[in-house]
């Protein structure tokens, strides 16, 4: 038995590290660009700073939130998330909820005909046809309506009413002569929280961090959100670093230039990634709930 | 009403009652159905252009029917070839993977310290929530060969700088361990989900009969866990040729389009960017129906031997 238990405690060491290892190896990247968001761009570039800040200075975040563009990009992000996450859940909600009633007829044709879209849908070209011609190109609504709601949160949202919303309630309250509408906004809603919560975090990660759909339908960059600001400002540049040499002319000025590039970059992405970052731990629950109710097999 | 009744008494009173009790309950759905009939099924209903050349002003259901002319000019480019290596490399690769989320579920799942425990799932799960353009962006400034962090390293080890997001050899490493960085974590949940279900008889059973914390793990945690390993191998394989097309197109430049150029970037490009709508839809269209018939084959394939299957 102690032979045992002594490779066991070896195991557990081992394991610990293993854990520990892997876990600093994700963290790192992260510590990185929040250190070097407030260090001096200099040792930052130079490979000086490589954990802690060196020579902290706040002209990142300045610089950052001097510049229009990203404050114009922020504001449509917020913009775009809140309208989204608002009419994924006036979608979604009613007809998971109808999809969990078995007085609904036909279900599994409603039930198939939402399911179908998993396996099969019509590809990039005929969906931006048709997005086009619904004249939606260049307005908000290309990036609201398309991919508003799928069928995973179809799913996900009715196995939470089938699992929550006893029969009995319904069945009481429909004899008491409330009507489905009644019912649903003064019964079942406040009972679906939970839910209600999870499959609007859900939404708002998505749209927050969603550029493609605004690349291939917005062209006006009054309308950019701020992927696209953030596209252009950490994976463009890069790209045209060697014509704007050209045109910067003295090499001084290029050599400053790229410096406090390197430095708006990191405080960039903090503050693009920062509010996520921030509440995600306080909702990691509910997250976590998502994922789970949505792998119970139907 | 007279007509409901009229109708009703010939047998549909049933059918007729339910309908107006619930009428209500069908409003309800009425949205959702518009939603995936204009988005889903009328985009469906368009692949058809695959078959058509298209004109912007006969649009999608009047222009005239070519038959497989771009299905035959795609097959026979140059690039097809390419293309479709470049495609199932990456998605294999990236399979490959596949069994990291569940080796460290089942290193998190031994921890004997709950607070630890905790404090690595909050940490692990974070780069899930990193955006695609942000985790590109990290990777530009990190790979950088001058002012790089990567770099810098690569040069204290006496090496010369590496031009990582601009050289074939490399694109594919970084597109698939950036995104095992941020996939591992989250990809956990599922799986300690699974383990936490695991009978702990089991485990007082082997323990008495003396089987170390390794052989349980290998005789009793893993085949419990076994049927969602295979569920989501299932749904991996559903979603082969379609991992990260957005985080390709971010990646992509022309020093490594000999590795990064995949079906999907190349849809984009030529539909997208240069307006060939009928070719790229029925480049679209060849690349859906690989993933369809992968996906029912590895789901009969699963059936078949474990009688674990997604229908």
């Amino acid at each position: 038995m102690s032979r045992f238990s002594l490779s066991d405690r070896a195991f557990d060491r081992v394991n610990f590290i293993f854990v520990l290892l892997v876990t600093l190896i994700i963290i790192y990247p992260l510590i990185f660009v929040i250190s070097a968001s407030i260090s001096d761009p200099h040792a930052v570039n130079s490979g000086e700073m490589w954990l802690w800040p060196v020579d902290i200075t706040l002209d990142g975040f300045n610089r950052v939130f001097q510049n229009d563009a990203i404050w114009i990009g922020y504001r449509n992000t917020i913009v775009y998330t809140a309208t989204g996450v608002l009419i994924h859940l006036f979608i979604l909600l009613p007809s998971a909820y109808a999809l969990s009633r078995k007085e609904l007829m036909a279900k599994k044709v409603f039930l198939w005909f939402i399911l179908f879209t998993m396996l099969f849908n019509g590809g990039l070209i005929p969906t931006y046809l048709v997005v086009k011609s619904l004249g939606m190109v260049n307005t908000m609504w290309a990036i609201v309506v398309p991919g508003v709601i799928g069928a995973w949160s179809v799913l996900v949202a009715r196995t939470f009413f089938q699992q929550t919303i006893p029969d009995q309630l319904v069945e009481a309250s429909k004899i008491d002569g409330a009507s489905d509408f009644y019912l649903f906004v003064r019964v079942v809603l406040p009972l679906s929280m939970p839910i209600i919560a999870v499959m609007a975090l859900f939404h708002a990660v998505a749209l927050w961090n969603q550029y493609f759909n605004a690349l291939i339908y917005l062209s006006d960059e009054k309308l950019f959100p701020l992927q696209l600001i953030l596209r252009q400002i950490l994976i463009l540049n890069e790209v045209s670093a060697d014509s704007a040499a050209t045109a910067a002319g003295a090499a001084q000025s290029f050599s400053d230039q790229i410096k406090t590039a390197s430095l708006v970059k990191y405080a960039v992405i903090i503050v693009s990634a920062l509010p996520l970052l921030i509440v995600y731990p306080f909702l990691q629950r509910f997250f976590v709930k998502g994922v789970l109710i949505g792998s119970v097999k139907e | 009403m007279a007509v409901e009744q009229a109708v009703g008494h010939k047998g549909h009173s049933k059918i007729l009652k339910s309908l107006q009790r619930n009428w209500q309950l069908y409003i309800f759905l009425l949205p959702a159905v518009v939603y995936f009939f204009i988005f889903h099924y009328i985009p469906m209903y368009g692949i058809q252009i695959a078959f058509k050349d298209y004109f912007a002003n006969l649009g999608m259901f009047g222009s005239p029917w070519v038959g497989f002319e771009h299905f035959e000019r795609f097959f026979d480019s140059y690039y097809f070839e390419r293309l479709l290596k470049n495609t199932i490399i990456l998605n294999a690769y990236n399979l490959l993977l596949f069994p990291l989320p569940i080796i460290f579920a089942l290193s998190l799942n031994e921890l004997k310290n709950g607070a630890f425990k905790k404090w690595s799932q909050t940490l692990t799960y974070a780069p899930h929530f990193i955006s695609v353009v942000v985790v590109v962006g990290m990777l530009v400034a990190f790979l950088d060969p001058n002012t790089g962090l990567v770099n810098h390293v690569v040069r204290l080890l006496g090496m010369e700088p590496i031009p990582f997001l601009t050289s074939p050899d490399w694109f594919r490493h970084i597109f698939v361990w950036s995104g095992q960085w941020q996939s591992l974590g989250w990809g956990t949940i599922i799986y300690l989900a699974a383990l936490a279900g695991v009978n702990p008889e089991l485990h007082e059973a082997a323990k008495v009969d003396g089987a170390t914390r390794f052989q349980r793990i290998i005789h009793i945690n893993i085949p419990s866990i076994l049927p969602t390993i295979i569920i989501l191998f299932i749904l991996n394989i559903g979603n082969f040729m379609q991992i990260g097309f957005e985080k390709v197109l971010l990646m992509q430049n022309n020093l490594n389009s000999e590795t990064s150029d995949i079906i999907q970037t190349f849809v984009y490009e030529t539909g997208l960017l240069q307006g060939q709508y009928s070719f790229a839809a029925a480049i679209g269209l060849f690349e859906s129906l690989i993933n369809i018939v992968l996906l029912i084959t590895v789901n009969q394939i699963a059936r078949k031997v474990s009688n674990n299957s997604l229908w």
